[in-house]
């Protein structure tokens, strides 16, 4: 394998990798054993200040407080619903916490079966106890658009440095867009366009690893969408 | 091991029939991420055995009464396809592989962190697409590749192997026939990294000096087949981070 261009040589880590002798604390992703550290996870070695944390490149969404998630409703109780939010459990979201006042064992009028949600993440405990809410801005029953699915791991990627990848693809395509934590994407416009900022995530995902990609993304957009009519 | 024959297994040289020396191992290939659908997996071949694995989870733990509160339960099925031994093997689970099942789980448990994802269970399914010998070994050899492939938390990855006993000699990495007519068949697996061993059956006999041979071998070629498992998912993911459109 010969090196990659250009930054730090980013080395992958498969679990029971050492990571540190002495010195760096333990972040995510690494064990501490005899006084050494260890990686836990298949992932990418990261440094940073004083902490070496392992970047996971594969493996399953694992919920954290104040993640905004995209749910679907998969069970109705009588004074909750069950969400599944991709992650190992699904998560039981209260009548409390919507944004609507639904009477003991009305739930089904609000949300049903197969409904998609933009929840947020309330509270995870050690026993993985997952609860979400609806209570906060911009949370919301998603009534049109469509879904898309992607590693969890891509998201940020797909984000992009304070959002400019997500910023670019939502004004290039004029599409509504809303990246879920837990690698869910919804999308909502104009077919055609729709389709394209779709195939754009999955490129994304795909490459997420190469660089300059935000150019490459554009170039693919830019020959994809129709040149506006002024 | 029950088998009689006049076969010469090992030659006056000191070569097997497959032309192999007393410690030397089969070929070994491994590749990771070999499944399109499952959340890990990996496709292993040692000599004639040829072996799939594949992990989904961590998921919500059914039937619910198998949940543990506390941890991850891992569960495992080791499976012969019906093709994979020369005489048809009648297909579902049978005593065998309900055994080996269990025993490949626990050896698991050993190395994954269960407690992180507490009444989850992480499935591990193990297919047997040919065989020739130490197919839990091998079985198990995929299976941790597959655990790592499918991003799940674990302190180190499991190599196995098999030692044994045959024409009166200590021999490493048994093939058919050494199983089937030598003296002796014992599985080993263990943690590389502290060389606790996690999984160790016998079958057949030894006397003591033999078998502490034995394992001495299998320990040396665990750490072979170990830097092996390693390769196979950089590998896989080091030609991902360089080149991003090599998987399309």
């Amino acid at each position: 394998m010969e090196k990659r261009d250009a930054r730090p040589a980013r080395e992958v880590v498969v679990p029971g990798d050492l990571l540190s002798d002495s010195g760096l604390k333990a972040g995510n992703g690494t064990y501490v054993h005899d006084g050494k550290v260890y990686a836990s996870k298949l992932g990418v070695k990261n440094v940073f200040s004083g902490t070496v944390s392992v970047i996971p490149l594969r493996g399953r969404y694992v919920p954290t407080p104040g993640d905004m998630v995209l749910g679907m409703i998969i069970d109705i109780g009588p004074s909750n619903w069950l969400v599944d939010i991709n992650a190992p459990y699904p998560a039981p979201l209260h009548v409390n916490e919507v944004p609507w006042k639904v009477e003991f064992g009305d739930t089904s009028r609000f949300l049903r079966i197969g409904d998609t949600v933009m929840v947020k993440i309330l509270m995870v405990d050690e026993a993985m106890k997952i609860q979400v809410t609806m209570n906060d801005s911009g949370l919301r029953k998603l009534e049109e658009g469509q879904i898309t699915e992607i590693s969890h791991s891509k998201v940020s990627r797909v984000i992009g440095k304070s959002g400019s990848m997500i910023q670019m693809i939502k004004s290039m395509t004029d599409c509504r867009i809303f990246v879920g934590q837990n690698g869910r994407i919804w999308v909502d416009g104009d077919m055609e366009n729709a389709t394209v900022a779709v195939d754009a995530i999955k490129m994304i995902e795909r490459e997420a690893q190469t660089s300059n990609l935000t150019e490459r993304v554009k170039d693919f957009m830019g020959s994809r969408i129709r040149p506006q009519e002024e | 091991m029950s088998g009689q024959s006049d076969l010469e297994l090992v030659n006056k040289k000191g070569i097997r029939l497959d032309g192999r020396k007393a410690g030397e191992l089969r070929n070994i290939k491994i590749e990771a991420g070999v499944l399109e659908n499952a959340d890990g997996s990996a496709y292993v071949e040692i000599g004639k055995n040829k072996v799939r694995a594949a992990v989904y989870g961590p998921r919500e733990c059914h039937p619910r009464h198998l949940q543990d509160p506390t941890k991850a339960i891992i569960q495992c099925k080791y499976n012969m396809m019906a093709f994979s031994v020369s005489d048809r093997k009648r297909p579902g689970p049978d005593r065998r592989s309900v055994e080996i099942s269990k025993i490949i789980a626990e050896a698991l448990e050993a190395v994954v962190l269960t407690e992180l994802y507490p009444r989850a269970s992480i499935d591990v399914y193990i297919e047997i697409l040919q065989a020739n010998a130490g197919t839990r070994c091998a079985g198990l050899t995929a299976a941790s590749v597959a655990l790592a492939d499918a991003g799940i938390p674990m302190k180190d990855i499991i190599p196995a192997v098999a030692v044994g006993k045959a024409d009166g000699k200590v021999l490493l990495d048994l093939n058919k026939e050494e199983d089937n007519f030598g003296q002796a068949d014992v599985p080993l697996a263990l943690i590389p990294k502290t060389n606790e061993i996690v999984l160790l059956q016998m079958d057949g006999n030894m006397t003591r000096d033999e078998f502490d041979k034995a394992i001495e071998m299998g320990v040396a070629a665990c750490h072979e087949i170990y830097e092996l498992q390693k390769d196979a998912l950089r590998r896989r993911y080091s030609a991902a981070l360089k080149d991003g459109d090599s998987n399309e």
